[in-house]
């Protein structure tokens, strides 16, 4: 699969360290930001991922399908660094993931089935939390709570009464706090109304036009779909990618 | 199934030199060395019941040293063995996967060993001393030390892969080093501002006459090639169930590929090509 | 690394200061734990021998769920995974991590000691008061940065594990036997049990000093590797 590219050779590359996501123009290689080979990966010892291959390009949004099961969250998972490649090669943003996973981490988002927030903080303080953590600024941490619209109103309230897509949305701002380049990103949609998706859809949209790349496992597919650059169907452990779409990306 | 040995190669080759590619752990050397533990316990049992005077003070309970002292001296080894296999795990640049079954092993040994070290010296210290325990320093730093032991032994256990299994187990190993000697000073000053008089002196062996020195001599060397021989079949038969595990996730890798493909060609939208290129690779 | 940690934990205070589940549940458990030790030690003159012993005994205790509680926080809603993904440096963690901890246990142990005061008689000698509660005040803060180090790193190790609350006291309690002796023997020093004196006292808080350098660097050292694969 895309023998023309060989996304191996890139591993030395250094990542692109820009903070902001939107300019990232400075990258000299092919923008080639997520490149898996024959990857392995064990949940205890259940291979979840059985040799998944898949390429892609900064700025793409990829759609991950797939029944339950199909190891999209573990996809997610170890592009997120989280997860140890147990066999095949695989390098994002240039990090080899199987030796420097840890340095993966920061320029990555993950948001799984957990928010990574806590509960008994305010929308505000958990926001500012994550971006201080990298040293974001009050402005950058503000830009991203009214990006995501959880300024205002929302911001003094605690997580834990939050309905779930208001919860998503201050997870999707505590991304963006953190300038993460790539996105992954498991069931966005779930529990969302249907402002909040188109938003959440916009919202998306709008950080890949400036260099995000993101990866939504999803079963909405017309939702997501329509959104999606392409799509890959993630089958037993497998990506199988859509042929005739795979190939415009080059 | 021809996947299993180049994809085992390719992950891990380190793994492969350890293994003797039999289905024992015993090869010729284990045998001769199992032959002559077997010989030198018969022989310590020979030196320790029979031909050893009993003692003046502790009678015939002073037999039980030659059990008691040389499995807690084989005990330290196997701890110390366990530290430095973690060390050179964390610090070797090939991280190879024997030094963290060397240290498993190594621990396992030890808490058995520290095992029968406490329960025939609650034995000797009913008989010697009256009570099964006493609050002296050495008794209960090897208490704490056996714990400290099953701890790590419980963490290795806690899952993950191989590595995960490894480091964590190679930084608890670590630790223990750091951890045991400040429990040790800590106790013995705990002790030490008691003053008790009942403290007996656990070192039976300061007065031995020449016969019973041999015998606790015989005894050592004894539990040394046990230890030994424990360790060579322990760290075999771990490899072989990393082996088995590896084994395993190729079948359970095989299964899951060929449920790939039957869902791909039964979907009619997946062209079969796209699974050929997937599936190739096995 | 300084300016992530102190964001830590005053988060973990800021969680505490708004759940409230440490002040709600666990100062009460120590609180029954100090009564239980009264029923079980019914004998004259038993407890006011004892109660230095006994007040760490319930803060160890105190300890462990603590430290459930702290890393409960972290894995509730997955943040320590969300930690991990956003690369913060974890020696961050540990000490920020620890340094909550420390608090609590800190306004913890002040309540036990009341308890002790009020349950089982305990006070300060009169002839030489001030220099017991310095010598009290040190114990207290050498002895709980060496426990907090310990279950934080123990914590961290068995967070979000099957079987994470009953490995915690397994690793933990073993680890933390020198703080057990040395900050009884110099409580025991401090309020003149059995005759003992301020001045013998002071080796046992070089001995919880030495524990708490070790736990803090050794902890600081082992938690990334521990926490992070």
């Amino acid at each position: 699969m895309n023998a023309s590219l060989n996304p191996f050779s890139s591993a030395s590359a250094t990542a692109n360290d820009d903070p902001f996501v939107g300019n990232t123009s400075n990258n000299t290689e092919p923008d080639l930001v997520i490149a898996l080979k024959d990857v392995v990966a064990v949940l205890g010892n259940f291979p979840a991922l059985a040799g998944v291959s898949i390429t892609v390009q900064r700025g793409e949004i990829v759609l991950l399908k797939g029944p339950n099961g199909a190891g999209k969250t573990t996809l997610l998972r170890l592009c997120a660094g989280l997860l140890p490649v147990e066999r095949g090669a695989a390098t994002i943003l240039g990090f080899d993931l199987v030796t420097q996973r840890q340095l993966v981490r920061p320029h990555v988002g993950l948001l799984g089935h957990q928010n990574g927030l806590y509960l008994d903080l305010s929308v505000r303080e958990n926001v500012e939390f994550w971006g201080r953590t990298v040293g974001a600024s009050a402005h950058e941490i503000a830009g991203a709570m009214s990006r995501m619209g959880v300024s205002g109103r929302l911001a003094d309230v605690g997580v834990r009464k939050l309905s779930a897509g208001q919860k998503r949305r201050t997870s999707l701002a505590c991304l963006v706090a953190r300038r993460a380049q790539v996105w992954l990103l498991d069931e966005p949609h779930a529990g969302l109304d249907a402002a909040g998706r188109d938003e959440l859809d916009a919202t998306l949209g709008q950080a890949a036009n400036s260099g995000a790349t993101i990866l939504v496992a999803s079963h909405e597919l017309e939702r997501a779909g329509g959104l999606a650059t392409r799509s890959v169907d993630v089958v037993a452990g497998q990506a199988i990618t859509d042929s005739n779409e795979s190939q415009g990306t080059e | 199934m021809t996947t299993i040995e180049p994809a085992k190669a390719e992950h891990d080759t380190a793994r492969q030199s350890a293994l003797p590619s039999q289905r024992s752990t015993a090869t010729r050397g284990t045998r001769i060395i199992g032959i002559v533990a077997v010989v030198a316990l018969g022989w310590l049992v020979a030196f320790g019941l029979g031909f050893s005077p009993a003692d003046r003070d502790q009678d015939e309970s002073v037999r039980i040293l030659y059990v008691h002292v040389p499995t807690i001296w084989l005990a330290y080894l196997a701890f110390v063995v366990t530290a430095v296999s973690s060390a050179m795990y964390l610090f070797s640049k090939k991280k190879s996967l024997g030094w963290d079954r060397a240290a498993g092993a190594s621990a396992e040994i030890g808490v058995t060993f520290v095992a029968v070290t406490l329960a025939v010296g609650a034995m000797w210290g009913r008989l010697t001393w009256g009570v099964f325990w006493q609050w002296d320093a050495r008794l209960t730093t090897t208490a704490l030390l056996f714990v400290t032991y099953i701890g790590y032994l419980a963490v290795r256990r806690l899952g993950g892969s191989h590595e995960q299994r490894a480091k964590r187990s190679a930084v608890l190993g670590m630790i223990a080093v750091v951890e045991i000697p400040l429990v040790h000073f800590s106790v013995k000053m705990w002790r030490s501002l008691h003053q008790e008089a009942t403290v007996a002196n656990l070192d039976g062996d300061t007065k031995m006459d020449g016969l019973m020195l041999f015998s606790l001599f015989v005894g050592v060397i004894a539990f040394t090639l046990l230890y030994v021989w424990l360790m060579l079949h322990r760290t075999r038969s771990m490899a072989m169930e990393d082996l088995l595990e590896e084994r395993g996730l190729d079948e359970a890798l095989a299964v899951r590929r060929a449920e790939a493909a039957e869902t791909a060609t039964a979907a009619t939208s997946a062209p079969p090509t796209a699974t050929m290129k997937t599936g190739s690779d096995s | 690394m300084i300016t992530v940690a102190c964001l830590i934990a005053a988060k973990d205070l800021r969680v505490e200061r708004r759940s409230k589940i440490v002040t709600n549940q666990v100062l009460p458990f120590a609180g029954i734990t100090m009564v239980s030790f009264a029923f079980a030690l019914d004998k004259q003159n038993v407890l006011d021998t004892v109660a230095p012993g006994l007040v760490w005994l319930a803060t160890m205790f105190s300890l462990l769920v603590i430290v459930q509680r702290t890393f409960a926080i972290e894995t509730d809603d997955g943040a320590l995974d969300a930690m991990r993904v956003a690369g913060v440096d974890p020696r961050a963690i540990f000490v920020g991590k620890a340094m909550a901890l420390g608090f609590q246990l800190l306004v913890l142990e002040a309540m036990l000691f009341g308890a002790a005061v009020i349950f089982y008689g305990e006070s300060i000698p009169s002839n030489n008061a001030f220099g017991s509660v310095v010598l009290l005040v040190t114990t207290m803060l050498s002895a709980t940065c060496g426990l907090a180090a310990v279950g934080t790193l123990y914590g961290g190790l068995a967070a979000g594990f099957k079987g994470s609350e009953t490995l915690l006291p397994l690793l933990t309690l073993p680890a933390v036997a020198p703080v057990l002796i040395g900050a009884t023997k110099a409580v025991e020093s401090a309020v003149g049990t059995s005759g003992a004196v301020v001045s013998e006292g002071w080796q046992w808080v070089g001995l919880l000093t030495l524990f708490a350098v070790a736990a803090v660097v050794g902890g600081a050292l082992a938690f990334g590797p521990l926490i992070d694969d």
